[in-house]
């Protein structure tokens, strides 16, 4: 059998530089386009009303604004998966509605449209403060999942130095959800609940990952000791796994591929903006295991035994 | 290491199949009209209000009126009263005392036509209608009419307070009973009352529904009441928390809920059954062609493991209750797939190392899995710590995870985000059954498969030809 001779190590500060240049445009694009907060973090209220018969966007628009007493916007479309027309009215900035101000709403929209038998299909309305308290409980959970993964690895891999180990595989991770970040900063995809379930899944693949050459590195370390230099270990270990690397890339894109076409054709927004950015950042933690944290470690045992010597 | 008999592989992989089987079709025996579940399969899966369809509401006291516990508790008793006259039942009720909120979710009942959430939200939130009235008189509907409607008692007002108590009876018997106490401004009817009617009943009412309706058994003229009947601890103190809750000066308001309705959930459901039905055939085929016999073993140990995560959902081992899936649940399911998938790959690439070092047959197969073991073991820990922190963090507050989160989420009060919490069950429950199915159940058929003579070909196993 062949094992593969890729030279990761040599060629590492290209790698360095292209995940650098890709960070640069992700931050510049976010800085120039914005983040686009969901309203279950930034609160605001969604209102989508089904309809038969004709109606006029515009026309509708102008009664919810009246009901309302804001200027609100509505969009018109159909929900694929069950044939329903649909007319979805978003209310400026972060405001909610209380159920008083709803009910108002609600039956003037009735009364308005007689002709078109209109239904509340679904409400999306978030109170401000709910949604921010949503936000930083994400953001802790996200913050204490980093931390225990540092202290797991540190102490499995005792052997080829934990720490620094736990350490170089939680940048890997910041790579993957800067890279899925990202994604939804130029897909104009809503930071949402479903960011929060994305990132963390990448968390563990990412993590699962990285353990998987980490675990090679500690198996031809007890092999081969000290004869092979740090930089012919770490390639001998990603070369070993690759096989098994680009296998799963392969089953599980393709899954979650079938998944984000299926919820794409569908019009499943739920499913797409959780299926696509997963599917991203499975491949951007494939490249930062490889190419980042592997030789990222390295270049960091290097330093520190030149320092200690 | 022991052998493992050339049979084991056919028993095991028929007890995945009958599993599996089983999980999804359950069994149940029809008497008459009369379905009895005994074990529960597919059809029993509660899907979550994002596929269904309901409500998920957040509830305040109306005006920041800043509301006791007790007060708080007694407003969740009204909501509970209310959801069981609406016949529904499948609903989750989560009080925040620290923060004076309490979070519903309910599902629209499957036979609810109008779906009208604003209303249903209204209904539930509205300032409860307490009313003492005489005698029991009812219509068709069991709303009070004719002498009792006409004839009101008390409010909910007049009402100071009302406890759950316990008291020994003249029979030295010990009895739970409700100890009422009444304003200054419902002393005198009641007295009133209660000297009129002595061996009458009095009904008491929320809304339109008759909470009790104990017999005046003598004139009270302090106005302080003791409602006897029979009841349980727990009904006491139900009754109890019924009549204070009528007596709330607030009603619930609400600027935070989500409604959706079935039609929509449905949809986005049946996508999502597709899309695994097709991922799931194009990764058995992948399997296959790359791994052969190995992959053929994995496409039975997956077959395995969704088998067991779908009987996780749907409560089909007693011991394990059943779960709301929501469509992120779903996704995790998909996800516990693809980790299924990973784990046999990076085992069939170890056997086919050690074959290409040349060890035998049965050797290759012994040590990939155990070699193998290691890489998978810590991948899929770092996954469990993932799912239980989603769990902690986002599940209902007195869960065995969120106490153990308590000190790292202490600021926080418990979240609506029931979406989320079903992601982290179905991805913990996912990587458990890898376990079980991707590595042991497979490693027993394995190296049962390789002593079955016409098996006993390296290639099968990804060996040289």
């Amino acid at each position: 059998m062949k094992i593969p001779n890729f030279q990761f190590m040599a060629n590492c500060k290209k790698f360095f530089i292209i995940s650098a240049v890709l960070a640069i445009v992700i931050l510049a694009a976010t800085a120039v386009i914005g983040v686009d907060l969901d309203i279950q973090f930034s609160g605001g209220a969604i209102i989508t009303y089904s309809y038969q018969g004709e109606i006029e966007a515009a026309e509708f628009a102008r009664m919810a604004g009246e009901l309302t007493g804001v200027n609100v916007s509505v969009q018109q479309s159909t929900d694929l998966a069950s044939g329903i027309e649909t007319l979805v009215i978003s209310l400026p900035g972060a405001m909610s509605l209380t159920n008083d101000e709803m009910v108002r709403l609600d039956s003037g929209l009735i009364a308005a449209f007689p002709e078109n038998a209109i239904q509340t299909e679904s409400i999306t309305n978030v109170s401000a403060t709910m949604g921010g308290e949503f936000l930083a409980k994400c953001l802790v959970a996200l913050g204490f999942a980093s931390l225990l993964m540092i202290i797991y690895i540190a102490f499995r891999f005792k052997q080829i130095g934990g720490l620094s180990a736990g350490v170089m595989s939680v940048i890997g991770l910041v790579h993957d959800v800067l890279v899925v970040f990202g994604v939804h900063v130029l897909f104009g995809i809503p930071i949402s609940g479903n960011f929060i379930a994305v990132v963390l899944a990448i968390l563990g693949y990412s993590i699962n990952d990285t353990i998987i050459v980490y675990d090679r590195i500690r198996e031809n370390k007890k092999l081969f000791g000290d004869k092979l230099s740090l930089s012919d270990l770490v390639d001998r270990s990603i070369n070993q796994s690759l096989r098994r690397t680009v296998n799963t890339t392969i089953s599980t894109v393709a899954a979650l591929a079938v998944v984000a076409i299926v919820a794409f054709i569908f019009n499943v927004d739920t499913i797409l903006t959780f299926a696509f950015p997963l599917m991203v950042g499975l491949l951007s933690g494939v490249y930062s295991t490889i190419f980042i944290a592997g030789p990222l470690w390295v270049r960091w045992r290097e330093r520190a035994s030149a320092l200690s010597a | 290491m022991k052998k493992v008999g050339k049979p084991v592989f056919f028993i095991v992989a028929l007890l995945i199949f009958a599993l599996t089987a089983l999980s999804f079709t359950g069994i149940y025996t029809q008497y008459g009209d009369i379905t009895t579940t005994h074990i529960k399969g597919v059809q029993d899966v509660r899907w979550g209000i994002d596929i269904r369809g309901g409500v998920d509401v957040t509830f305040f006291p109306s005006g920041d009126y800043q509301a006791t516990s007790a007060e708080m508790v007694a407003a969740e008793a009204v909501i509970r009263q209310r959801l069981l006259v609406q016949n529904i039942t499948d609903y989750e009720l989560y009080p925040d005392h620290d923060r004076n909120r309490i979070i519903l979710r309910f599902p629209w009942r499957a036979d609810e036509v109008d779906f009208n959430p604003i209303r249903a939200i209204e209904e539930l939130g509205a300032t409860a209608m307490l009313t003492f009235r005489e005698g029991v008189e009812v219509d068709e509907y069991l709303r009070p009419a004719g002498h009792t409607a006409e004839n009101i008692v008390l409010t909910g007002s007049d009402v100071a307070s009302a406890r759950a108590d316990m008291i020994q009876n003249e029979f030295g018997v010990t009895e739970f009973v409700v100890d009422l106490v009444l304003h200054e401004s419902g002393r005198q009817a009641f007295s009133e009352a209660t000297g009129r009617m002595i061996g009458q009943q009095i009904s008491i009412w929320m809304d339109d529904d008759m909470l009790s309706a104990p017999v005046v058994r003598s004139h009270l003229t302090d106005g302080r009441a003791t409602i006897s009947g029979d009841f349980t601890a727990e009904e006491a103190g139900r009754l109890a928390d019924q009549i204070t809750g009528g007596a709330l000066p607030f009603s619930l308001e609400t600027d935070n809920y989500n409604t959706i309705s079935p039609t929509l959930g449905m949809g986005a459901l049946q996508a999502m059954v597709l899309a695994g039905v097709i991922a799931f055939a194009l990764i058995s085929l992948y399997m296959v062609f790359q791994y052969r016999a190995s992959g053929f073993v994995a496409v039975i140990g997956l077959v395995g493991q969704l088998g067991l995560m779908i009987a996780a959902v749907t409560g089909f081992f007693p011991f394990v209750p059943s779960f709301v899936l929501t469509l992120p649940g779903i996704a995790g399911i998909i996800l516990s797939i693809a980790m299924g998938v990973d784990a046999n790959i990076i085992t069939a690439e170890r056997i086919r190392e050690e074959l290409y070092q040349g060890k035998t047959l049965d050797g290759a197969v012994a040590s990939g899995y155990r070699r193998a073991f290691t890489a998978i073991f810590d991948g899929n820990i770092t996954v469990i710590i993932v799912a239980v922190i989603l769990m902690g963090a986002f599940g209902p507050s007195g869960s065995l995870f969120a106490s153990m989160l308590r000190p790292v989420f202490f600021m926080f009060g418990p979240t609506t985000a029931g979406a989320i919490y079903s992601f982290g069950y179905t991805l913990l429950v996912g990587v458990i059954a890898n376990f079980v199915m991707g590595v042991f159940a497979c490693r027993l058929m394995q190296r049962s498969l390789c002593r079955i003579g016409p098996m006993r070909n390296p290639w099968l196993f990804g060996g040289a030809r």
